[in-house]
């Protein structure tokens, strides 16, 4: 199949001037085919959503995407123009913002809200307008009254879920999602994932969903990649990831974050500090907390991108073999 | 407390300390200036009309404070204010009743005109905010806001009264032509020009840093990010999701707003002879007609408390969330 | 940091450039005016000449002189009041903000009222009614009517403090008060307090000259304001001694954008949403 979104060697920084620019994404290539889940995770600001927000389009200053490409259904995202960008959203790509609570607009009605996006997108007819409204409010389960509510009347969850169902409203073939539960309490949590996951059935859409909780992944990616430091560390088919987890900051992520269901007496974070973006340290981002590390080779070459088994790919000197055994990426 | 009821709460207690303020006053103040003024006016008053000044300004009697405050109260429910000394035998009331609607059309149009081209330039400039355009308008409207309104109203009336003569240098309309209907609002008009460019220019300064800061705060919110996510143009975020919440805060610092404006106004009106509240404060202040002036502090104190529980309601009316809440 | 912030802004910079000149005027006043302010043995109305580089008065005082006496009292009245201000805000604000319960409702009722009492007319009215003109009862009805928009701020900002964490741990951990409030609260609302300094200093100033304009200061003192009263009660306009009546004006103008800009510009260093990107 060919793929619906084509990042390759992406990379944004933010600043710059006289400053050199604080590179928040490097070099990553990431492929999303239609209808397929994809997961990001990586502990906070490892650049998940300035990955997210530089390939919708809506990066802001000073953030700058300094190089690589960006397509969607074959077509360059990067260089379009602004009213074909506005085109694009919403019917084509949408996004679940990291603060999706505090989205709406305080002073309209949920209905307006929704209203407003099909008119901007050419759905003139206003009853075409509601039933489509009602429609993807049910899916994702609140009473159709609170369409008439303002957002301060609704609870949290209710409001995150009234913005997945907005993402919703015009079918598109793409959402990213990013964080969209970190709010909110687990069963909420688990939930929403549930009806993203039947909507997705339904409606068949890709997702792009990002977290810092790699256990919420495991369960309803199909496929994940790990980012540290804003490169791409590892990527894999979700239950490969689950069962062979190859690099060591993988493994870390997954002690941190054991999945639902298993006992979660070891929840703590990973030993250490992410490393300052504006100073990164060469070789491996990973080595100064990595138990596996290397000395002279981990903390002075950076390991390049190798395929282990199809499908599974991972940058880290503990692999090498495969590097001469499998093609390089 | 519900929003509504502390703002009606806020109205009636700003409107008895008005009130207490005009009774305190001359009773408080040292140097008796009640009793200076009874001075300077014996013998040009009746002596009826000095017997009734001697009981409102409490001098020489010999009822409590207590009694007085009570007559005091029942004179103004009655609206009954006292002779103006400076227009004896005209009453306050009248005097009051003849320049009240001069300053309320005034400063109520030039506040609108005012506030609705501050706000819809700040609103321009944030959307713009860090641009040419930002960084001139922000020093020009401090320069503008920060000019004491009297000096500015003295230069455009020399500038466009007397050197080029294109407008009337003082006075409400002209009165050598005894004109009705268009024409006669027209000498209205063309009187009303000058005072309101002053309020208005003067005023319009401070609407605009207040937009245009609220403006620039707001259009970091994740709201309006989203707006743009959803793909609508760039008008309907500017207006409809930024502007819309911006402008808010405008309606909860109004109060000092429309203070400040009424005072610009007031000099604004001694300046080009405007026979309006603000010039017969002046001369009632030049008089020592402590009657007149104290109806005027009353009724300008009320006139700029209604307009600030107007602006309370409008607020209301613009946020939902100040509304009773409740689940639909 | 903040400090850096705010040295690097422009507008900062400008409003203290402003600022420095005017406090310069004001302490080398003997040294840099020709002549006494108060000298009116020169022939009156003179227009700029090198005897008298800004002309002369219709009282035959030099303009120049009192251009630059002036400024000392305007400056003086301006921050002396702009302190006190800050002080009644800072007491108001904290005190209601911090203790809660009635006596916070009977401050904000208070501060409500004065913030819709207009200004200027119980200004005038005060005024008025002192028998004594002189600089201490502008300050006074200044004070009175400027105190409550920054009270209310300083409140809120309290509310919003006294809720952090480390406030709060403070509070568990035993600290008295009034230490909660010096060393957790007032530093952490230094900024606000610099700006409501600042926008406080531009309503005494605007206000000081409204009301000399009007003749309700001792209009024997030079200020700028008193200055504006003469020159028009002088018709110096019509006159054609146009920089007697344009210069204090412009003056007032010129202070007043200074301690705008500042306002501005603290507001903007110590609140990072509206700091430019
Ligand atoms: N507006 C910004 N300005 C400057 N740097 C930023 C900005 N937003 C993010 N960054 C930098 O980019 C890095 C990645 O941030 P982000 O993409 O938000 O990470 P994540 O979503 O994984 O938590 C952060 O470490 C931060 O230093
Ligand atoms: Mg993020």
């Amino acid at each position: 199949m060919s793929p619906l979104l084509e990042i390759t060697q992406l990379t944004v920084g933010y600043g710059g001037g006289e400053r050199p620019p604080v590179l928040a994404v490097q070099d990553l290539d990431l492929t999303v085919r239609p209808g397929e889940v994809v997961g990001i995770a990586g502990e906070s600001g490892c650049g998940k959503s300035t990955l997210a927000l530089a390939a919708s389009g809506l990066l802001d200053p000073p953030g700058r995407v300094l190089g690589g490409s960006v397509r969607f259904d074959g077509q360059d995202l990067l260089g379009l123009s602004p009213p074909a960008w506005r085109r694009l959203r919403l019917r084509q790509i949408a996004m679940v913002f990291q603060a999706s609570m505090n989205v709406l607009n305080p002073v309209l009605r949920i209905r307006d809200q929704f209203l407003d996006a099909m008119q901007a997108h050419g759905v003139n007819s206003r009853r075409d307008a509601h039933e489509r409204t009602q429609a993807v409010f049910e899916l994702v389960k609140i009473p159709a009254r609170f369409l008439d509510a303002y957002p301060h009347q609704l609870s949290g969850g209710m409001r995150q879920r009234a913005v997945i169902a907005l993402c919703l409203v015009l079918e598109p073939r793409l959402i990213f999602m990013d964080e969209p539960t970190t709010a909110l309490d687990v069963v909420v949590q688990r939930a929403i994932l549930q009806s993203v996951n039947d909507l997705r059935v339904q409606r068949d859409f890709a997702v792009v969903f990002i977290t810092h909780d790699l256990s919420l992944l495991i369960e309803i990616a199909d496929r994940i990649a790990i980012m540290y430091a804003g490169y791409l560390v590892e990527e894999a088919s979700g239950p490969e990831l689950y069962q062979d987890p190859l690099h060591p900051y993988t493994q870390a992520l997954m002690q941190a974050f054991p999945p639902l269901g298993e006992v979660r007496s070891r929840l703590q974070g990973i030993p250490g500090q992410p490393p300052d973006l504006r100073r990164l340290p060469p070789g491996c981002p990973f080595a100064a907390r990595c138990g596996k590390v290397q000395r002279g080779r981990c903390d002075a070459v950076q390991p390049a991108m190798t395929v282990v088994t199809p499908g599974h790919r991972v940058a880290c000197h503990l692999y090498p073999l495969a590097a001469e055994g499998g093609k390089r990426a | 407390m519900p929003y509504l009821m502390r703002r009606v709460l806020v109205l009636l207690l700003t409107g008895w300390a008005a009130l207490t303020i005009n009774f305190v006053l001359p009773r408080l103040m040292p140097g008796n200036p009640a009793e200076v003024m009874l001075a300077r006016f014996q013998g040009r008053l009746s002596p009826r009309a000095l017997a009734a000044l001697t009981v409102e300004f409490g001098v020489h009697t010999h009822q409590s404070l207590l009694t007085q405050y009570v007559v005091y109260w029942g004179h103004m429910l009655t609206g009954n204010f006292g002779l103006s000394l400076t227009y004896y035998p005209a009453s306050v009331g009248q005097m009051v009743a003849q320049a009240f609607p001069w300053t309320l059309g005034l400063v109520g149009i030039s506040t609108l005109i005012a506030f609705v081209l501050g706000t819809g330039i700040g609103i321009a400039a944030a959307w713009r905010h860090g641009s040419r355009l930002d960084g001139v308008l922000l020093p020009v409207s401090l320069l503008l806001s920060a000019m004491p309104y009297f000096w500015f109203a003295l230069l455009i009336l020399y500038v466009f009264g007397f050197v080029l003569g294109w407008f009337p240098v003082g006075g409400g309309l002209n009165l050598a032509h005894r004109v009705g209907g268009f024409a006669g609002l027209g000498t209205v008009v063309d009187h009303a020009i000058l005072p309101a460019a002053t309020i208005t220019i003067t005023a319009a300064g401070g609407w605009v840093l207040t937009m245009r800061n609220n403006m620039v705060a707001i259009l970091g919110a994740d709201f309006v990010k989203f707006a743009r996510a959803k793909g609508l143009a760039d008008r309907t975020v500017e207006i409809r999701y930024a502007a819309r919440n911006a402008i808010l805060p405008s309606f909860t610092g109004f109060a000092m707003a429309i203070g400040f404006v009424v005072g610009g106004a007031l000099l604004t009106e001694i300046v080009f002879s405007y026979p309006g509240l603000g010039y017969l404060l002046y001369e009632a202040v030049l008089n020592l007609d402590y009657p007149l002036m104290q109806a005027i502090f009353l009724f300008i104190s009320l006139a700029v408390l209604v307009a600030n529980f107007l602006a309370d309601l409008a607020y209301i009316l613009l946020d939902p969330r100040v509304r009773a809440v409740g689940r639909p | 940091m903040t400090l850096r912030a705010f040295l690097a802004n422009r507008r900062a910079m400008a409003g203290a450039a402003i600022l420095v000149v005017f406090a310069l005027l004001a302490t080398l006043a003997p040294f840099l005016a020709p002549y006494s302010p108060t000298n009116i043995n020169f022939p009156p109305m003179l227009g700029p000449s090198s005897a008298h580089l800004l002309g002369t008065t219709a009282n035959g005082q030099d303009v120049l002189s009192q251009l630059i006496w002036g400024s000392r009292d305007t400056l003086l009245v301006g921050l002396l009041t702009a302190t006190i201000i800050s002080g009644i805000q800072l007491a108001v604000g904290i005190f209601g903000g911090y203790v809660g319960g009635w006596v916070d409702e009977v401050l904000s009722m208070l501060t409500n009222i004065f913030l819709v009492m207009p200004g200027l007319p119980l200004m005038i009215i005060v005024a008025a009614y002192v028998t004594v003109k002189g600089t201490v009862p502008i300050i006074f009805v200044i004070t009175i009517t400027g105190w409550a928009w920054g009270a209310r701020v300083l409140r809120s900002q309290t509310l919003t403090l006294r809720s952090q964490a480390f406030v709060e741990a403070a509070q568990l951990s035993g600290e008295s008060r009034w230490r909660i409030v010096l060393t957790h609260i007032v530093p952490n609302m230094a900024g606000i307090l610099v700006a409501n300094f600042f926008g406080a200093a531009l309503y005494a100033v605007l206000s000081e000259a409204g009301l000399e304009f009007l003749g309700l200061g001792n209009v024997n003192t030079v200020t700028w304001g008193t200055m504006l009263y003469w020159a028009e009660n002088d018709e110096a306009l019509l006159m054609g001694l146009w920089q007697w009546m344009v210069l204090p004006g412009l003056c007032i103008a010129l202070l007043g954008t200074a301690f705008g800009l500042l306002n501005f510009a603290v507001d903007e260093v110590v609140n990072p949403r509206l700091r430019r990107t």
